[in-house]
């Protein structure tokens, strides 16, 4: 277990930033803090990081409580959503500055420094860059000599908030594959920070899914996506259809459903299937998502495989059988 | 830049115009006066008047009080903008209130604050008299009031400099095990080394050339708590003009000087603002 965060509260002024959050992180994993603007992810990073106090609540690194440690002793390498890359230094002199800070007994010498720097320049692909300046480089690169310059340091652990927050769709897939990547490669701690349902899922061995300063479920990216343990964490995950419907012991539930938890028909099939009309086809992509209006008015997603839309040939203005095989979640009505 | 070519070249030409007469009128002309008036016994007699005892203490206590004024303002503009760029705290707009009362008070009232707390009838005056300590009509009142009149000077330069850099790249430092004074040395310093000179480089031209607020607290003792400016104010009563047109060129080497400084500067300063502003689009 490398870090063990319990009970952790923060307040500004009135507004409760983290309301009693526990989380542990075991050592060599990749953690995503998923949640809404607000809802306390960046907050809890900078508590660990070290940048902001908690009000109460315990934070163990290794065992060791890291409360009365100072940011420097805490061996964490954080990455910020701007870069926060130092504007006047080369890409050189910000990757060797944590080597160079260095207390005089401890601090390698310049020969060393820049082999490590040249070292973490090729580990980020990009050895050119040295003796430029950070405006010159874009912002995708920019973020990869943020992270190496956390990395000189040779943290235990990597704290990255928002760290794709301020790039165009392309960089950002891009990087967050190469992230991925990379970790698996050097198995450092991380946490990450990102408000991307999408980067999360696709990145993080685990989830802790954040809301109004709670943690409302940690699970693999399966269990968050599949067995949310929420109706919050159901919604924020993906879209979903609402279905308020009388169960078999008589009581009333909302019924979640996603997209592709349904089939499409032209002829009814089952007791469940609900008549709608297309309203609207959008076949670009992996699979076709359909948006209808059912028969007693309610909007409906449906997302089909390629094949199935081909093979049905459907337009829009017509009305088709759509029909749940599976359900999310459930939640009864009090 | 592309619009100006739209208006027409008399409108352009009239507008420049303009320009030029006022820049003349105000600018050029008074500064050729200062050194023709200055230079007109001949440059032996400028250099004989430059000499004269009582303009050498005065130029003297300028430079000694610009040479204290402007490294405590400079200590106090950093920890001020610092405050109120980096740090929330309860009672912060009322600090930057606070920094701008010397600017927007006049000096002579200033001058009279002092006069007021450190004169013999002052608040302190019984108890200053009693350990015989002179502040009031002494070069300790000076450098005081100068201080005072030219705090605002650093501070109001670096607020908006720090304020649009915000406190990422100190965090970064920190989080990479620099110290406070590392993290200020090799981070924040540089960043604002531009808008700090800048400041700097006002508040010098401020404290060397403030007459209201030293002119009550002075006293006018010749050779004693005359500054610059107070002694061009006493030739000139004395009506020993080229005296005083001598020592007023000195006044206006220092402003052509400063404005030579300001402008290379204010080009290296606008490029760190830009930066500022770059960095933060992406």
């Amino acid at each position: 277990m490398s870090i063990e965060v319990s009970n952790i509260v923060k307040t500004f002024g009135s507004f409760k930033a983290l309301d009693g959050v526990s989380l542990s992180v075991e050592t060599g994993e990749l953690i995503a803090l998923l949640g809404p603007s607000g809802s306390g992810k960046t907050t809890l990073l900078r508590i660990i990081a070290g940048l902001e106090t908690a009000d109460s609540g315990e934070i163990l690194f290794y065992g060791e409580d890291a409360r009365d440690k100072k940011i420097k002793d805490r061996q964490v390498g954080f990455v910020f959503q701007h870069y926060a890359l130092f504007r006047h230094m080369t890409v050189f002199d910000n990757i060797a500055f944590g080597l160079r800070v260095k207390p005089k007994h401890i601090r390698p010498s310049e020969d060393k420094i820049k082999a490590k720097v040249n070292e973490l320049l090729h580990l980020i692909q990009l050895d050119w860059v040295g003796s430029r300046y950070p405006s010159q480089l874009s912002g995708g690169q920019r973020q990869r000599i943020a992270l190496a310059r956390a990395l000189a340091i040779e943290p235990k652990v990597l704290l990255l908030d928002e760290p794709f927050g301020s790039l165009d769709a392309q960089v950002r897939k891009e990087l967050r594959q190469w992230l991925r990547r990379f970790h698996d490669d050097l198995h450092i701690t991380s946490l990450f920070v990102t408000h991307d349902q999408e980067e999360a899922l696709e990145v993080a061995d685990r989830i802790v899914v954040m809301n109004k300063g709670k943690v409302e479920q940690v699970g693999t990216p399966q269990e968050v996506y599949h067995k949310p343990a929420s109706v919050f964490v159901l919604n924020f995950l993906g879209n979903v259809n609402i279905f308020k419907s009388r169960m078999v012991d008589g009581k009333l539930a909302n019924l979640y459903i996603r997209p592709h938890q349904f089939d499409i028909a032209r002829k009814p099939q089952g007791d469940n299937a609900i008549k709608a009309n297309i309203k609207y086809l959008n076949p670009a992509g992996s699979s076709v998502k359909i948006d209808l209006l059912s028969e007693s008015g309610n909007p409906l997603q449906v997302e089909i495989p390629q094949q199935l839309f081909v093979q049905l040939q459907l337009v829009k203005g017509e009305d088709v059988f759509v029909c749940p095989k599976d359900i999310t979640f459930c939640e009864y009505e009090i | 830049m592309s619009n100006s070519r739209t208006e027409s070249p008399l409108v352009r030409w009239l507008l420049i115009g303009i320009a030029l007469f006022y820049l003349g009128l105000f600018i050029f002309m008074p500064l050729f006066i200062v050194f023709s008036t200055a230079l007109e016994k001949g440059i032996a007699f400028y250099f004989q008047s430059l000499g004269d005892p009582d303009t050498i203490a005065a130029i003297k206590l300028t430079l000694i009080t610009a040479l204290i004024a402007v490294p405590l303002n400079l200590i106090f503009g950093i920890a001020a903008s610092w405050a109120i760029a980096k740090f929330d705290f309860h009672g912060k707009n009322l600090l930057l209130t606070l920094i701008d009362v010397p600017l927007s008070i006049s000096p002579v009232i200033s001058g009279f604050i002092f006069v007021l707390l450190f004169g013999l009838q002052g608040v302190f005056g019984h108890w200053l008299r009693a350990h015989d300590i002179r502040i009031i009509f002494a070069p300790t009142a000076i450098i005081i009031a100068t201080i005072f009149v030219t705090f605002p000077m650093v501070a109001r330069e670096l607020i908006p400099v720090m304020k649009a850099q915000g406190s990422d790249e100190e965090e970064a430092a920190i989080t990479l095990g620099a110290s406070g004074w590392k993290t200020f040395w090799y981070v924040t310093l540089p960043n604002i080394k531009w808008g700090l000179l800048y400041g700097v480089i006002l508040c010098n031209a401020r404290a060397m050339g403030e007459f209201g607020a030293v002119s009550v607290v002075s006293g006018h003792i010749r050779g004693f708590t005359n500054t610059l400016p107070l002694q061009i104010e006493i030739l000139y009563n004395d009506y020993d003009f080229t005296a005083a047109f001598a020592a007023a060129s000195l006044l206006a080497f220092l402003a052509l000087f400063t404005l030579v400084i300001k402008s290379l500067v204010e080009f290296r300063y606008q490029a760190e603002l830009e930066a500022v502003h770059k960095n933060k689009a992406h």
